[in-house]
Parts: C-alpha cells; sequence; structure tokens
C-alpha cells in the first residue's frame, strides 16, 4: 500500500476514534453544561465591577471557554481506556499510536469548536461586530486544534489515574489563564508580565480574537497566527512522539 | 518463506526492568493449527501475546504473522484479538462497538453490518445487540469480545484466557465456536490455564514457565513423555495404610483421593496385578480398580515443576 493511501486510511480509523470519544466521553450534560459554566464563572469572578467593555470582555471570554472546554476531556481519556481496559484491544486495531492521538485531539477539537459558540452567540447577542471575520474563524480554529493538542499533552504522563492527569492539568491551565491577558491587556502588563505571557499560547488567541473584534492588538495579527501555529505543531509533535513510547507502558 | 507458516517467533524476548518476563522464545504455528499456549500464572504468557499482536514492543528477537511484521499494520489487519480482561465500551450498544471495530479495520459497512448480524446470532448476543455493554453480564460481554475480534474475519485469531471466569454454557459456547473457526481453517492462538481446554481443542501445546520454553508438541505426546506418572486407582472395602500401599514393588508415591488411592508407577499392568494379589492375600476386597495415563495436568506439572527445580 503506498504511503498516501495508508495516510487516508488511517486517517478514516482517526475519524473513527474521535465519532467514539464524542459519543462516549463528550455528549454527556454534565460535562457540557460544566465546560461552559466553569469558565463563564471563572471570568466573571474576576470582571465583574470592573466596568470593562463588551468588546474587552467576550475575547477574553471565549478564549478561556475555548482553552477550558478544549483541554478538559483530552487528558483523561487515555488514562480512563487504559483503566477501563479498552485501550488493549483499540492498541491491537490495525491503528498507529499516532492515528489514536489525532482522534482524540479532533474529538476535543470539535468539543472546543462546539463550546465555543456559546460566547461568540452571547457577544454577538451583545451587539458586538467581528471586523475581520475571516481572521476570527481562523483564529478560533487554529486555537481549539493548538488546544486539544495541549490536552493529549498533559495526558503523556503513564499513569493510569484520570485524577492525576487532571491535577498536572489543572497545575499548567490554570496559571496559564492568568498569564495571558485575559483580565488585564498586554498593553498595561509591564515588561515582565508581557515576557511572561509570551510563553503562553492563549496570549496570542486572546490577542487576535481582542484585533478581530475590537480592531486592534497588541501583535500582527500574522504574527499571532504564526505563533499559534507554531504551538499547534509543538503539541502535536511532542504528543505522537512522547505518547508512542508511554502508550505500551500503561498496559 | 513459507506460505503454511502462520505465526513465527524467534528468539523473542521482553524485560520489565532487571526482570526477564520472557526469555528467547522461538515457537513456529502453522496455518490452520490450533495452537494452545499454557503456562502458570506470571509465566509469560500473556506478555508474550502482546509482542505478537503488537501492543508492547519487544526488547529482542523478531516475529512474524502470515510474514508480516508482528506489530505493523499489515500483520494486525489479518489479526483478530481476545486480550486478558479487556473490555468493550460500556456507554456504547454491543452493535456500537461491533461496528467500531469494523471501522478501525476499515471494513465497508455493508459488509460490516451483515457479518455483525451473523455473528451476533452465532453468539447468541442478537436480540441484545442494542442494549448498553454496561448492562450485559459477564459471559455477554466476553462473548461480544469475540465478536469483536471476528468482524474482521481475520486470518489468526489471538485469544488471551477467553473463557477464564465464565458460566458453563458461555464458555461452551465460545469453545464450539472456536472448533468452528477452526475446522473452517482459521489459525487459533489459545491462552489458557486450564488443561482439559487445551486438551479438548488444541492440536499443539506449548508449555511456558518463568519466562522460558519448556516444551512444545501434541497434547497427546506431552502426556505420554511424562515417565514415572502413570498410575492406578484403587479402593478397597476396608481400611488400608498408604505405608503398606507404598511397600508394594513398583510403587513410586502414593496419594489418597477420598475413598480412592493412586499409586504412581512406571508399568500399571504389572501393579494393577500386584494389587489384586495384595488384596487376595490380605483379605481385602478391591471395589474399584482403574489405571489412568497421566492427564495433560500431569505432564504441565511434572515439566512446570522441573523447571523450578532446576532454578
Amino acid at each position: 500500500m503506498s504511503d498516501i493511501a495508508t495516510v487516508l486510511q488511517q486517517a478514516r480509523r482517526s475519524l473513527a476514534i474521535a465519532r467514539k470519544d464524542v459519543r462516549i466521553y463528550y455528549a454527556k450534560g454534565p460535562v457540557i453544561i460544566f465546560g461552559v459554566l466553569f469558565p463563564v464563572f471563572l471570568f466573571l469572578s474576576f470582571t465583574i465591577g470592573r466596568h470593562l467593555s463588551v468588546d474587552f470582555m467576550i475575547p477574553g471570554l471565549l478564549g478561556m471557554i475555548l482553552f477550558f472546554t478544549a483541554t478538559s476531556v483530552s487528558p483523561i481519556v487515555i488514562p480512563w481506556e487504559a483503566q477501563a481496559r479498552t485501550l488493549e484491544r483499540l492498541m491491537s486495531c490495525p491503528v498507529k499510536i499516532e492515528t489514536i492521538i489525532v482522534g482524540d485531539i479532533l474529538a476535543s477539537f470539535i468539543f472546543g469548536l462546539a463550546i465555543s459558540l456559546v460566547p461568540i452567540l452571547i457577544g454577538l447577542f451583545l451587539g458586538i461586530t467581528v471586523l475581520s471575520p475571516l481572521i476570527f474563524t481562523l483564529a478560533v480554529i487554529l486555537a481549539a486544534l493548538c488546544f486539544a493538542s495541549l490536552g493529549t499533552v498533559f495526558s503523556i504522563p503513564p499513569t493510569n489515574m484520570p485524577s492525576t492527569v487532571n491535577m498536572i492539568a489543572a497545575v499548567v491551565k490554570f496559571p496559564v489563564v492568568f498569564i495571558s491577558g485575559i483580565f488585564v491587556p498586554l498593553d498595561e502588563l509591564p515588561a515582565w508580565g508581557q515576557a511572561v505571557a509570551y510563553i503562553s499560547p492563549l496570549t496570542y488567541f486572546t490577542d487576535i480574537a481582542r484585533y478581530s473584534i475590537q480592531g486592534r492588538g497588541h501583535l500582527p495579527a500574522a504574527l499571532d497566527l504564526l505563533v499559534l501555529l507554531g504551538f499547534t505543531i509543538l503539541f502535536l509533535v511532542v504528543a505522537m512522539k512522547l505518547h508512542q513510547r508511554t502508550m505500551p507502558r500503561r498496559i | 518463506m513459507n506460505n503454511d507458516i502462520a505465526i513465527q517467533v524467534v528468539n523473542l524476548t521482553k524485560y520489565y526492568g532487571e526482570v526477564l518476563a520472557v526469555d528467547h522464545i522461538s515457537l513456529t504455528v502453522r496455518r490452520g493449527e490450533f495452537f494452545g499456549f499454557l503456562g502458570p500464572n506470571g509465566a509469560g504468557k500473556t506478555t508474550t501475546v502482546r509482542m505478537l499482536t503488537g501492543v508492547i514492543r519487544a526488547d529482542e528477537g523478531t516475529a512474524s504473522i502470515l510474514e508480516y511484521k508482528a506489530g505493523s499494520l499489515r500483520a494486525k489487519q489479518v489479526t483478530g484479538v481476545v486480550p486478558e480482561m479487556a473490555n468493550a465500551y460500556g456507554d456504547l450498544s454491543g452493535w456500537g462497538n461491533l461496528m467500531l471495530m469494523a471501522e478501525l479495520y476499515g471494513i465497508p459497512a455493508s459488509v460490516a453490518r451483515e457479518r455483525g448480524i451473523g455473528l451476533m446470532q452465532d453468539i447468541g448476543l442478537y436480540l441484545r445487540k442494542d442494549s448498553l455493554v454496561r448492562t450485559y453480564s459477564k459471559g455477554m460481554k466476553q462473548r461480544l469480545i469475540l465478536c469483536l475480534a471476528l468482524v474482521s474475519d481475520p486470518e489468526v485469531l489471538f485469544l488471551d484466557e477467553p473463557t477464564s471466569g465464565l458460566d458453563v454454557q458461555s464458555a461452551r459456547l465460545i469453545k464450539d465456536m472456536l472448533q468452528g473457526l477452526n475446522a473452517k481453517g482459521k489459525t487459533i492462538f489459545l491462552t489458557t490455564h486450564d488443561m482439559e481446554e487445551a486438551n479438548q481443542l488444541c492440536d499443539r501445546v506449548a508449555i511456558i514457565n518463568e519466562g522460558e520454553l519448556v516444551a512444545v508438541d501434541a497434547p497427546e505426546k506431552l502426556r505420554m513423555a511424562v515417565s514415572g506418572m502413570h498410575s492406578v486407582e484403587v479402593s478397597f472395602d476396608n481400611v488400608v495404610s498408604p505405608e503398606v500401599l507404598a511397600a508394594i514393588p513398583g510403587v513410586n508415591a502414593v496419594k489418597k483421593l477420598g475413598d480412592k488411592w493412586r499409586l504412581y508407577t512406571a508399568n500399571p499392568g504389572e501393579m494393577a496385578a500386584s494389587l489384586i494379589n495384595y488384596s487376595s492375600s490380605n483379605g481385602l476386597k478391591i471395589v474399584s480398580l482403574n489405571t489412568l495415563v497421566p492427564s495433560l495436568e500431569d505432564a504441565f506439572v511434572a515439566l512446570t515443576e522441573k523447571e523450578e527445580r532446576d532454578v
């Protein structure tokens, strides 16, 4: 079989894995409700009473929701499957480990995109206008993919305890939210604050979302997109390479 | 390359840290063969199966399935697997699990549906095919897992303790199905610790102990190869002391089994004659007398114990 045929064949099987993930792990009332409510309340607790404009708030809220939902379930799918003893059969199927990872990332990507419609619709209802719809759409898609990939990076350590992976994820996720210019604009941060912000992929999404809605960002839009793309590729490669090492150790 | 070979294993080795779990094992399974893989718990059976099915990587040695490297996509494509203690997805229906598996093997939907209906009917799950798997009994789950392994119509089937802990009916159904598949020419690699199962089903068995292969042969030949394990089972109408029985010439060992005595000997025929002489000269009546050839279990115990003594 040629390489291209193999890639297509494995891509189809990734889709089957993604559909399975959505049905088993995502399409559940509590997961969806928690996915929306948790970031909304966290966001409100830091913004209420600060007289911020809707134009400023919606991109931040969108960034938070996209970040939290796309990284919410993806870290625990593999430990969960190992614990439930479904992983070994999945691994004995004619699928590569990369195929399994891509499937898990796709499911998380779809979930992140679907839930991010909530803040977008809230924003449109409150009267915001998206000045650059094309860049905005591209940014949302790229960010969902980036955060979904990051989610599977969290599950690289070969522990089969979903709670341990959740803890690892939380230790990274919460600080990221506070350093990404969501609650305080990048322009108002001191130099050291900006330096820290630049290591977070969420910074670039928040910035480009503000650019698309408010018409101005801290960084050039093309740079935001480029850095998001860079992070996405980095997380994808790291997840695929390292899961290849650790996944057999879960069995 | 030989087309008659289904599974070829050469020097396959796996370490877990310092522990040598599988120690340079080599074996060949012919196409269409029903091959048993026996060993005590922790002997390396499951580790071997996992290397052959591509779930874990071998540290040394090679293995191939129908000439494809074990663990490669092509090898996995022609293989069906029932892993040890595996589960189907509890939040999907039996049918949902089956169709997912078909997709992962790239089986066209129409073929998968037709085959799935046939399999579920054969294994007695058709009426419950749309129920969530978490509502299934253990026996039903295990039967479903066999269906999942068969939906791709694999040439080679690996089963790791498929009937362990099941009710008699489910175990019987699975064994009958395996015999049927073997009769149709499928190669079956069955891991079990149930000697009776291995004896009934397998053309040949391999015995593994502490990571090393200690024997590969037909069950019948293995049984015969265990010398000194022949026995005579006798019961008398009165109490006899084991010391007296052990003193009869030719008796290697004496074991009490309920109201019977089992006397191990190299020559059961002579032993039976000696017992008749003994009973008549001591005023005893023989209630029953049977000569027994060693069972596969006897052979297994002898082979694995011998290994342990050598260590």
